[in-house]
């Protein structure tokens, strides 16, 4: 089944490959997200309320396999307390071969992956995906918008179009942002499916919004300390630059004399 | 070491003299940091550094990045999610490692079109042109060995297109294939290889770049003039040349901080964007990825391998002449690793005397041309193999080809080259004007 599908999909995507790399792009449209720019930060907030998303909805087919469950408390993710996070983990069963049992997951074990064979792990979704391409190709864009993959997500939750097909037995949902057109998850999300505790909106959109910023951290954890050493880094590296081309400057003028136009 | 007359070390102390007579390694230090160097070297001299840094960045990053990894089929990809995730500072360490390949190829690209342009590839300094090209070849074996580590789809279907090339050399391409991969696919035995060679390459590397600081120590720098300094005396010597420390120790240290800004604003604030998405999907056998993609390093020669199908008249012909040994596929190999001799030798298909392309008129328009050329073959390296793409492809990779094999031997003949400067003395302060010169 997983095989057939594969190469369904890689036969889809390869019949697509023309459409997007002309129109196909404009199915995956901007999200201001943000942790976007070099000073963008996470949504705490947002976070949490992606996990919430993930936990009802995603994750009764989906896993993260590689994320830590103690990550979700840690600083500049979902920052959820301690206690919480071993509540959440101990609703969680893992099979333990050392007791030859299964027993509630602690904050030190990763989240379950995926239930559904065919079902792809998210752990890493929000990085394995490209909004954006273009133009021709080039990638340009992604230097403006960013690469998309968060973008990517909320244009597939929010991309069907309410069309069914059926192929070789399995029924398959029209999405205009999935390459290929058609896709075998169901539409994951209707309005006011997921109540929020700080009374968010909960239309499809902001739930998908919401459940992709998760998934970036998800992907990124890092995010925020990376972009702090870089902005470090940038801020040491300027002063050392201005002072190396001023000690050049130095150094070289008795040898240039004065230059004249 | 150098042929240029110049101060040699002289031991002072008791202590110097006694080590100079057993091993004299400070009179190499000295000698090494201040030979002569042509004091009108512009801001295209300074990518030796930055490729100096690389190795030394490449080399730190990746022997603590193997303290985390393991190189085993069903443990790699997690390992690195490991290094992502739990390893402290590890995120960074591998973004380091990652976008340093990419600056490490961009300044080889830069550092090989000097040389291309100035001649530096000219008599006498084809060994350390020849030996350069050696080290560029075992640094794209190492980075494509290092793609594949991760063990993400495009590693295993990248290392399954590219170890695919070896099979496609006739009768022996099979077993050298199998050879390569450990097996008869791409699985733990190639994983296991690769990380091994990954290791060792770079050492290799170090090596050779020695080598090749030797032999342009021994033959002096190139300078945008393409005129050799004066070695008539040390004192014409030093009207044409300042040591390497400190003037070119502190440009060069001014340029690498100006490159490293940049690159670590590309590392802190946008690491993924050289990458490509579907190496964070873990390898999968069953599924092949739409588009095969390298690394954008990897693309000019990419798109000449695909360039050469069916066809095309000349492969139809090599394919007639050599009785259907020579098929589509082993054409496109040969051009591939052609391109890269191509410029191997370019110290004996060009025939100018004159060394410098600022004194040649006509070949500095082909060679901006040779220049959009590559940034074309790149672009087609990346867009799938499918028209128009694959007719831009052909014509690129012919003019590759043309560029080295027509245009460096005819140019030589043909063009009647400007007058260069007498010495470097004179460039540098027609440049500055310090002794008034009128500037052309």
């Amino acid at each position: 089944m997983l095989k057939r599908f594969a190469i369904t999909a890689a036969a889809a995507l390869s019949l697509s490959g023309a459409a997007l790399a002309s129109g196909g792009e404009s199915a995956v449209h901007d999200v201001a997200f943000s942790f976007e720019g070099p000073f963008g930060a996470y949504d705490q907030f947002q976070l949490q309320r992606g996990l919430q998303v993930y936990t009802e909805v995603c994750s009764a087919c989906h896993g993260l396999r590689y994320v830590p469950i103690r990550t979700l408390s840690d600083e500049g993710g979902p920052g959820l307390p301690e206690d919480q996070v071993r509540a959440y983990a101990a609703n969680l069963d893992i099979f333990d071969p050392e007791l030859d049992d299964t027993r509630p997951r602690t904050p030190a074990d990763k989240f379950p992956g995926s239930s559904l064979s065919n079902a792809p792990d998210l752990s890493l979704m929000a990085k394995a995906r490209a909004g954006f391409h273009g133009p021709y190709g080039l990638g340009i864009n992604q230097f403006i918008q960013g690469i998309g993959g968060p973008e990517y997500i909320v244009s597939l939750l929010t991309g069907y179009t309410g069309e069914e097909v059926e192929m070789a037995g399995s029924t398959f949902y029209e999405n205009k942002a999935f390459p290929g057109g058609h896709i075998a998850m169901a539409p994951p999300l209707s309005d006011g499916q997921v109540e929020f505790a700080d009374g968010h909106d909960n239309s499809v959109h902001h739930m998908a919004e919401d459940v992709a910023a998760f998934l970036m951290w998800a992907a990124e954890p890092k995010m925020m300390a990376r972009k702090q050493a870089g902005f470090i880094a940038v801020l040491f590296l300027s002063v050392l630059t201005v002072l190396l081309y001023l000690t050049n400057k130095k150094l070289w003028a008795p040898h240039k004399g004065k230059k004249t136009a | 070491m150098s042929g240029i007359p110049h101060d040699h070390y002289e031991p002072k102390s008791g202590f110097e003299r006694w080590l100079h007579s057993r091993l004299p390694i400070v009179g190499l230090a000295y000698d090494t940091l201040m030979i002569p160097t042509p004091k009108n070297l512009n801001w295209m001299w300074i990518w030796g550094i930055v490729l100096a840094f690389c190795l030394g960045l490449q080399i730190v990053t990746g022997i603590v990045l193997v303290m985390h990894y393991t190189p085993h089929v069903d443990l790699a990809f997690a390992s690195v999610e490991h290094i992502m995730r739990d390893v402290n500072g590890g995120h960074m360490l591998r973004y380091l490692h990652a976008n340093g390949a990419s600056l490490f190829f961009f300044a080889v690209y830069l550092h090989i079109f000097r040389g291309l342009y100035y001649g530096s590839y000219k008599a006498p300094r084809e060994v350390t042109w020849v030996v350069g090209m050696v080290i560029y070849l075992l640094m794209m074996g190492t980075a494509f060995m290092g793609y594949v580590l991760p063990w993400g789809q495009m590693s295993f279907w990248g290392a399954t297109v590219i170890t695919g090339l070896f099979g496609a050399i006739p009768f022996i391409g099979e077993s050298i294939q199998t050879w390569l991969l450990g097996g008869p696919a791409v699985d733990n035995a190639t994983l296991n290889r690769f990380f091994s060679l990954h290791y060792l390459l770079p050492f290799v590397i170090a090596a050779l770049v020695a080598v090749h600081i030797w032999a342009f120590h021994t033959t002096g720098n190139n300078n945008p003039t393409g005129v050799e300094v004066r070695r008539t005396s040390k004192a014409d010597a030093e009207k044409d040349t300042l040591p390497f420390w400190p003037y070119f120790v502190i440009k060069d240290l001014f340029a690498l901080a100006l490159v490293l800004l940049v690159f670590f604003a590309i590392v802190g604030f946008m690491p993924n964007y050289l990458g490509h998405p579907d190496n964070y999907i873990e390898a999968n056998p069953l599924a092949t990825p739409a588009h095969i993609v390298p690394e954008w390093y990897f693309l000019p020669f990419y798109a000449i391998l695909r360039a050469f199908t069916g066809d095309v008249w000349v492969v139809m012909f090599a394919s007639w002449i050599s009785g259907g040994i020579i098929d589509a596929k082993f054409f496109g190999v040969i051009a591939m690793f052609g391109a890269i001799i191509a410029m191997a030798l370019a110290p004996w298909l060009d025939t100018s005397s004159v060394r410098s392309g600022r004194f040649r008129p006509m070949f500095k328009w082909w060679f901006a041309l040779l220049c959009v050329d590559f940034v074309v073959l790149m672009w087609c390296g990346a867009m799938p193999a499918e028209p128009p793409y694959s007719t831009i492809s052909l014509i690129a990779s012919t003019y590759w080809f043309a560029y080295f094999f027509v245009l460096l031997p005819v140019l030589g003949v043909i063009e009647k080259p400007l007058p260069a400067p007498a010495t470097i003395e004179e460039d540098f302060n027609n440049h500055y004007g310090s002794k008034a010169h009128p500037a052309e």
